[in-house]
């Protein structure tokens, strides 16, 4: 009996931990399909407030994946080939160079979405279109996609592989679609799962970047928070819960898939 | 199948852009449906020899390089037509091996009939049909070596290059493989290329051996010159076990610590001082009081098919010779020692200072 104590001590601190994150977490989920939350449960439930919600949001929804996709397409065309570089190519520039590309990550996102505005605001259709919120999301998440797609590089001898293929006759473009990317799969998987993820929840920069007709789901959220009624807002978070939950296991499955087969010889 | 061409080198040098000269301007000539081995050291240059002929580096100005008269200096490696075998492989890991071994064909834009017919003579000559469908992750070291000869010779390649193809492997496989790819490469009738640290590999597979050493070319010639005449001290002592001796020359003989040897046959002029070299295997042990050139035994070891022995007092530094290994021996010993006629190699002085 005295030797279960420690293990007693070590699971009650774990549920209570579990339940501090996941007990809000459940009750906001809750009163988004409660009919009153001031009443509580008694009140009975309803979709009421999710299709409420849908009315009221859908756009912002559709533009929230609509700006994942295209900032994915962006990190995709450029971060790729910038990661095969830097591993291609080691030297002083490129580290340079990956360091500037980082940069965004550590300075404020309200910092680079003020100097955005400041450089493009003067474009005014750029400005006022989605692209813009784009092009935010991608500065913000390049770095993930060229740090996933290099490190998956780095751990094959891509260089020999590609002599391999030049002395059977691949020019570099072929080399590239046929060598390169392939063997950097694993990388550009567990990169766009990242960039999607990141895009869909990326509040500081949007919020700066956007207009009242490019809101986003993070923004709207903010806008329903501070606007419409509890259940409103508690709908809407239980929207994003199950929009994002998928992209996270999903994360979380190529992770360990990645990690299986670096395990391998 | 193909003969290859012939390749001929001109003045090929590489300097790499830190300044360092890796290849001092090389001559050099290969015949069509040759073996060449270059043979050296670590650094000695000769994987950038093979480098620039294959195209994967590009030469200093000045040089040229030619395939059957026709100057490829410039020529991309894409299109000079050459059969790469690299150390590591470099087995494309997301195909399968008979899509490795069809890639140059498909690069080719050769019909897929055609390339299927070349992947199984290919698959067939290198015994490897049954790995066909496999993932290159599902192979042996053994298997891989095969795949990527198989790969690099399903081009019908003007010229095969290898870089330490059997290194990677452990020693018994070496020995296996090294006698199939000295079939293959024989049958084949291809002009070849091997790089190899390794002078037993480049004895069994080479028609000639280039020796190399900081970045040219030391000596070229038959295995059997380069063994039996070595140029210098340094090829002398690369390619095998050598006694390097050095004495005085007086009354036609090559006086030494114990004894003297008769120079007669060497052609040696009135030299005052003299270095020669022996192969360990070409002295026979005899009894002292029949010998004029004797020493002490200081160390034997008994290698099964032959063994080991040192002898100190014969020569300023000890001489190893090797025995057959059906004679008693101790240490203490005092032995008289007999080269073998004619296996006395005078070693040119100059050629030893670098």
């Amino acid at each position: 009996m005295r030797r279960r104590l420690p293990f007693m001590l070590a699971l009650s601190l774990t549920l209570l931990t579990a339940m501090f994150l996941v007990v809000p977490a459940l009750m906001s989920m809750l009163a988004g399909v409660t009919s009153v939350y001031a009443r509580g449960i008694s009140s009975g439930l309803t979709t009421e407030w999710i299709i409420e919600v849908w009315r009221l949001y859908a756009d912002t929804i559709w533009r929230s994946i609509l700006i994942a996709l295209l900032t994915l397409l962006a990190t995709l065309l450029i971060g790729v080939p910038v990661a095969y570089a830097f591993v291609v190519n080691p030297s002083r520039f490129t580290r340079i160079l990956d360091e500037i590309m980082t940069l965004p990550l550590a300075v404020p996102g309200l910092a680079v979405a003020l100097a955005m505005l400041q450089l493009y605001g003067g474009f005014t259709d750029f400005r006022r279109s989605s692209l813009f919120i784009v092009a935010g999301h991608v500065v913000f998440t390049l770095p993930f996609m060229v740090r996933a797609v290099a490190a998956t590089l780095s751990a094959v001898d891509i260089r020999t592989l590609e002599e391999g293929a030049a002395s059977l006759g691949a020019r570099p473009l072929r080399r590239f679609l046929d060598i390169v990317v392939p063997a950097a799969m694993p990388g550009i998987l567990a990169g766009s799962l990242m960039v999607v993820t990141l895009s869909i929840g990326e509040f500081n920069l949007t919020w700066m970047l956007h207009t009242p007709l490019t809101k986003t789901l993070p923004v709207g959220l903010a806008d329903s928070y501070a606007s419409m009624r509890l259940e409103i807002a508690s709908a809407y978070t239980l929207v994003f819960f199950i929009m994002i939950m998928p992209l996270l296991i999903a994360m979380q499955i190529a992770a360990r898939a990645n990690a299986g087969k670096e395990a391998l010889p | 199948m193909t003969a290859g061409v012939s390749i001929e080198l001109k003045g090929i040098a590489k300097t790499y852009a830190g300044g360092v000269q890796a290849l001092k301007p090389t001559d050099l000539a290969v015949a069509r449906g040759e073996t060449l081995v270059f043979l050296g050291p670590s650094g000695c240059g000769k994987t950038t020899c093979l480098r620039l002929i294959a195209g994967l580096e590009m030469p200093d100005p000045n040089g040229s390089l030619s395939f059957d008269g026709e100057d490829v200096t410039r020529t991309e490696i894409e299109d000079r037509n050459v059969g790469m075998v690299f150390q590591s492989y470099a087995l494309f890991p997301n195909m399968s091996v008979a899509e490795n071994i069809g890639y140059g064909l498909k690069v080719r834009k050769i019909a897929p009939a055609e390339r299927d017919r070349r992947v199984r003579e290919m698959l067939a000559l290198c015994g490897i049909e049954a790995l066909s469908e496999r993932a290159i992750d599902q192979l042996s070291g053994g298997q891989r070596q095969r795949v990527a000869l198989a790969r690099a010779v399903a081009i019908r390649p003007r010229v095969l290059l290898l870089d330490e193809p059997l290194t990677a492997l452990d020693a018994a496989l070496r020995e296996r493989l090294r006698g199939e790819l000295d079939q293959l490469l024989r049958s084949l009738g291809i002009t070849s290329i091997y790089v190899t640290h390794d002078q037993a590999e480049a004895m069994a597979l080479g028609d000639r051996i280039v020796v190399m050493r900081q970045g040219a070319i030391a000596q070229i010639g038959a295995p059997r010159d380069i063994y039996f005449r070595p140029a210098s001290r340094f090829v002398a002592e690369f390619v095998g076990a050598a006694n390097v001796l050095s004495g005085e020359v007086r009354d036609g003989s090559l006086h030494l610590e114990g004894g003297k040897l008769a120079l007669a046959g060497t052609g040696v002029g009135h030299d005052r001082s003299l270095m020669v070299m022996l192969r360990p295997e070409s002295i026979r042990l005899i009894a002292p009081d029949q010998a004029v050139w004797r020493g002490r035994i200081s160390a034997v070891s008994f290698l099964g098919d032959r063994q080991r022995v040192t002898v100190t007092g014969a020569a300023a530094q000890p001489v190893t010779v090797e025995p057959g290994n059906d004679l008693e021996l101790a240490i203490g010993d005092l032995v008289g020692l007999d080269p073998a006629p004619g296996s006395l190699v005078v070693i040119p002085k100059e050629t030893d200072s670098a």
